[in-house]
């Protein structure tokens, strides 16, 4: 025996016919908007407001919207089937979490996904290459300044609250992958096999260097070129079949996409021949690669739901609320490993000596990441996230300071001789 | 899922397209020159000059510039974080004998050499300093590192900035030399990881580590500094100039003969240009004295000669433009040779106009005396001369007996700056304008005390001496001819080094010998000594004594003896022998 619960609504007192996102649009400043929330409104079932045969809208913003399963039994319980379903989506899991931890923790049974992202880090340094391994045929032109202003400065600006970010450019000439591709007479092109992709990178990260300022993690994204000899190159995946958008990624490293030109016959062919690389193809692969080594990959998705596009901005509230969620865990557990390794370290070694700045720094690690835990128990996201970044940047303090390897070096069986001889 | 992935964002690519492109101004532009310069020298070697250059027509630092084609990232993002104006860096192995072989274009002191001019709006030069020197030990593999303050100066007068400048203050500027630095491929490899087209094009191709090693003076540099873009000079462009200098010995890479040719130097030729280069040529010094016939033939016979003022000098020089289609017309290779005529006399060996010595004398381990001896071989023009000497602490300079004289006659500087050294943070800093009179030998002499040092302080080998690092001449040395000044984007890359200020003289700057001087050495090997005694007497006196004092004597009864002994006994006493 249940009881009927009437379906609730919540709608702005007009009602003309919206479509979902204008929907979701309008209903933005009824939302507290707080860091790490989400609301689901629930309508009729019978409502026009969604499209036919989908049941839940997930909108751009922390929202979504679901029509209430009609139906024999408890409503009360399908809607919260429901809503768990949404919350797994757009909120974190406990797998997601346990991904989190899979670098500090050992854990066997996780799958290669979680060895994609980069692990947490407060800034990150972003290269785009160009690699022209032959600029006698190709004079190759990039408009970087402005795809980067367009295309990945909004995504950045929107991660701002995770890390500091710093993009770069540059072209390299001469510069080759390490590989020399198979021609393949059936398509009458080159071919990189999905076996030999390991070894193309190691060669060119020689001259890619890493920047000369900052500690920071680097990501490089690199647009070959292939010479005129090698055109056209298509990389192959496992199967034998063409990859789609011709470009892989390795995992915590970056990406590669090779951008074949259409060469006119010979006889009509001006060396050097100019290009223009068109930047919104190479644009749409390298931010999909960006999306996916930071970790922020797509959730299989049950059929009725209806995923809403992000936008200019790349990203949505809900996906950059699951990044804060698996880096404010993931940091708490690298401070506590730091820790606990300085503190093992200085039960084994009995030389190093501990300055008040350092101890002090320890203390405030110690105390924020109580804080992070207590915020992230109560659901603050932002604090907790704010508060596991102090920790780190602490801990890091105390465990690299320089004064620490001071009196290390001094072994014990040389202090003997020189006492000896000393006290006679 | 990848896919899904993509379509989404081609979706967002396709409403987000970038704003304003019919506004905003296109890439700054950059140029990238090379050159050689093959000039046979008096005695016989050859020296060779390679210069690359490249030019960035953008401010480095007002906009947030971040993105580089032909400029090395690496040294743009060193310049915008560090706030640099002007950054000269330079690696040496050998030393030039200006006397044999004459003035040098651009000289490098022995081992390595950094200074840098930074921006006004720097806070904290020191730290600054620290910060630089430490990446560019990473950058070029070389131990920069160990540029601290007790080997960093700060001249007033000598290292004034080479490229535009609008504030002088001195403050801005650090110099510091590490005279024990080793050069090898190791750093030759960085140098030429900096180029746009990185040895694998143009002439860079002739830079080989085995051949460019095995010479007798091998100098590698990365000069930077900020240049005017046009003759208004509105606007301002950054300049990379790196420098190669090697000097090959006739004797040990020519077999005795005078005859060279691209192959014999660097066993290669050159088969293009740089693609990404506006201009690439190979200059041969063909000037003669005598100007009645050429001492030297050059094959394949040069498309055009350049004539130039320079040093001084009216000098002829034959180019061969890489760029132009009818070089490579004939063979696909380009192997430039030189062969002598006639033998060439020694009258041909002129002296340059400035030239140094150093040395150090003196005797035992307590004091010494380091002289420099100056040289104005003009005949009848005086000019003045600056005189950098940084010496380290550890010898106690003693400024009083500071004497210069010329032909005699004591010769007082019209301007000293001297800065004590202070006790491991800082070294002497003496810098004096001397004025040469014309056709004279000018006498520097100063009395040093040497210091003992601290145990630690001393490097592995002390034995081997501590270096003294070279002391710098600046002098704008009268030319007899009158040099009109060029366009510096017309004229080769070897004219345009240092800026000229009038046609009547040019900028020279001159290093001395780096010195060599002992230290009193403390015996390091007294610890193991004294151990070594001290365990024998312990172990001697102590064993002795405790032996005297715990060893205690037992009486033993004679034993009776077994059976052989008794049979034996029984025949002694038949024989009349005393028993056992």
């Amino acid at each position: 025996m249940g009881y009927r619960l009437p379906c609730g609504v919540r709608f702005p007192t007009t009602l003309t016919p919206f479509s979902s996102p204008e929907a979701d649009a309008a209903l933005l400043p009824l939302q507290e908007d707080s860091l790490g929330a989400l609301t689901v409104y629930v309508i009729p079932e019978t409502s026009p407001l969604l499209p036919q045969g989908v049941g839940v809208y997930v909108g751009k913003h922390r929202s979504a919207v679901m029509r209430c399963p009609q139906g024999p039994g408890d409503v009360l319980a399908a809607v919260s089937a429901r809503v768990q379903q949404i919350v797994q989506a757009m909120s974190f899991t406990t797998d997601s979490i346990t991904a989190a931890l899979s670098d500090r923790v050992p854990m066997d049974q996780l799958g290669t996904d979680t060895r994609r992202p980069f692990k947490s880090s407060l800034g990150y340094e972003i290269t785009f290459s160009l690699l022209n391994p032959d600029p006698k045929s190709h004079d190759v032109h990039w408009d970087i300044e402005a795809a980067v202003s367009g295309y990945v400065q909004p995504f950045l600006d929107k991660l701002g609250s995770v890390a500091n970010f710093s993009v770069d450019s540059q072209i390299l000439y001469y510069a080759v992958l390490g590989v020399s591709p198979r021609f393949d007479k059936a398509s009458s092109s080159f071919i990189l096999s999905a076996l030999s992709l390991p070894h193309v990178i190691n060669p060119v990260e020689a001259r890619l260097g890493s920047s000369a300022t900052s500690l920071y993690p680097v990501l490089n994204f690199l647009l070959y070129v292939p010479e005129r000899i090698h055109s056209p190159l298509y990389i192959q995946d496992k199967d034998g079949a063409a990859v789609g958008t011709n470009a892989f990624h390795s995992p915590r490293w970056g990406g590669i996409m090779v951008y074949n030109v259409d060469h006119p016959a010979p006889d009509k062919a001006l060396l050097p021949l100019r290009v223009d690389v068109d930047m919104v193809r190479v644009m749409e692969v390298f931010l999909a690669q960006l999306r996916l080594l930071f970790g922020i990959s797509q959730v299989p998705l049950p059929e009725e739901f209806l995923l809403e596009s992000p936008g200019n901005k790349g990203l949505t509230d809900w996906e950059l609320d699951r990044l804060l969620w698996t880096r404010t865990v993931e940091n708490i557990a690298t401070v506590s490993t730091t820790l606990t390794s300085l503190a093992q370290l200085l039960d084994k070694i009995g030389n190093i000596v501990i300055k008040d700045d350092v101890a002090s720094e320890v203390y405030h690690a110690v105390a924020s990441a109580q804080t992070a835990m207590l915020e992230l128990a109560s659901g603050h996201l932002g604090s907790a996230f704010q508060a596991s970044k102090e920790a780190v940047i602490s801990s890091e303090r105390a465990f690299f300071d320089p004064s620490l390897l001071h009196l290390l070096y001094f072994p014990d069986d040389q202090k003997f001789p020189a006492r000896d001889s000393l006290s006679v | 899922m990848a896919w899904a992935v993509a379509a989404v964002l081609g979706l967002l690519l396709l409403l987000g397209s970038p704003g304003g492109c019919g506004g905003s101004p296109g890439p700054p532009r950059d140029s990238l020159r090379e050159e050689l310069l093959l000039s046979p020298l008096p005695s016989g070697d050859i020296a060779a000059t390679f210069q690359f250059r490249a030019r960035w027509d953008s401010e480095l630092h007002r906009e947030g510039v971040s993105h580089y084609r032909l400029f090395p990232k690496a040294l743009g993002q060193l310049i915008s974080k560090y706030l640099v104006r002007e950054l000269h860096l330079s690696l040496t192995q050998g030393f030039w004998r200006t006397r044999t072989w004459g003035q040098p274009y651009l000289q490098a002191p022995a081992g390595a050499e950094l200074w840098v001019w930074f921006q006004d709006s720097v806070t904290d030069v020191d730290k600054a300093w620290k910060e630089l020197s430490n990446i560019l030990s990473g950058i070029f593999c070389a131990s920069l590192n160990f540029i601290d303050s007790t080997n960093t100066v700060t001249p007033t007068a000598s290292f004034k900035p080479l490229g535009l400048a609008n504030v002088t203050d001195h403050h801005l500027l650090r110099y510091a030399v590490l005279p024990r630095e080793i050069v090898c491929t190791e750093n030759l490899t960085p140098w030429k990881k900096l180029l746009p087209c990185s040895s694998k094009a143009g002439l860079a191709v002739l830079l080989k580590a085995e051949r460019l090693f095995h010479t007798s003076y091998h100098s590698q540099a990365v000069h930077i500094r900020p240049i005017c873009r046009d003759a208004s000079c509105l606007s301002v462009s950054w300049e990379l100039r790196q420098t190669l200098t090697v000097v090959f010995d006739t004797f040990s890479i020519g077999q005795g003969k005078r005859d060279w040719s691209l192959f014999k130097m660097f066993s290669r030729t050159v088969t293009e240009a740089c693609p990404l280069a506006s201009e690439s040529k190979i200059y041969v010094d063909i000037s003669s004295k005598t100007q009645e016939n050429e001492l030297l033939e050059v094959t394949p016979p040069p498309l055009s000669v350049h004539e130039a003022s320079v040093q001084g000098d009216r000098r002829t020089y034959a180019v061969y433009d890489l760029l132009s289609p009818l070089l490579f017309n004939v063979s696909r290779s380009l192997n430039v040779q030189l062969k002598w005529k006639r033998p060439q006399d020694s009258l041909d060996l002129s002296t340059p106009v400035l030239h140094a010595q150093r040395y150090v004398s003196g005797y035992g381990l307590q004091t010494g005396e380091i002289s420099t001896l100056i040289y104005n071989t003009h005949p009848y023009r005086a000019f003045p001369v600056i005189l950098l000497e940084t010496v380290p602490w550890y010898l106690r300079l003693y400024v009083h007996t500071l004497v210069i004289t010329t032909k005699g006659k004591e010769n007082k500087p019209s301007y000293i700056h001297y800065q004590p050294a202070q006790d491991r943070r800082r070294p002497h800093l003496l810098e004096m304008l001397i004025q040469l009179p014309a056709n004279s030998v000018t006498k520097i002499t100063i009395q040093f005390e040497r210091a003992l040092l601290k145990w630690t302080e001393y490097t592995p080998d002390p034995n081997h001496g501590f270096y003294v690092s070279p002391s710098v001449l600046s002098a704008l040395v009268p030319s007899v001819l009158a040099m009109k000044a060029e366009d510096a984007e017309k004229s080769p890359l070897f004219t345009s080094l240092f800026p000229s200020a009038d046609g009547s003289s040019y900028f020279v700057r001159l290093y001395t010998e780096p010195l060599l001087v002992n230290l009193p050495t403390p015996d390091f090997s007294m610890p193991y000594n004294v151990i070594c005694l001290t365990c024998t007497v312990v172990a001697v006196c102590y064993g002795s004594f405790y032996n005297l004092l715990t060893r205690t004597f037992h009486v033993e009864e004679p034993s009776r003896g077994g059976l052989a002994k008794r049979l034996a006994n029984i025949i002694r006493k038949v024989r009349g022998v005393p028993p056992l």
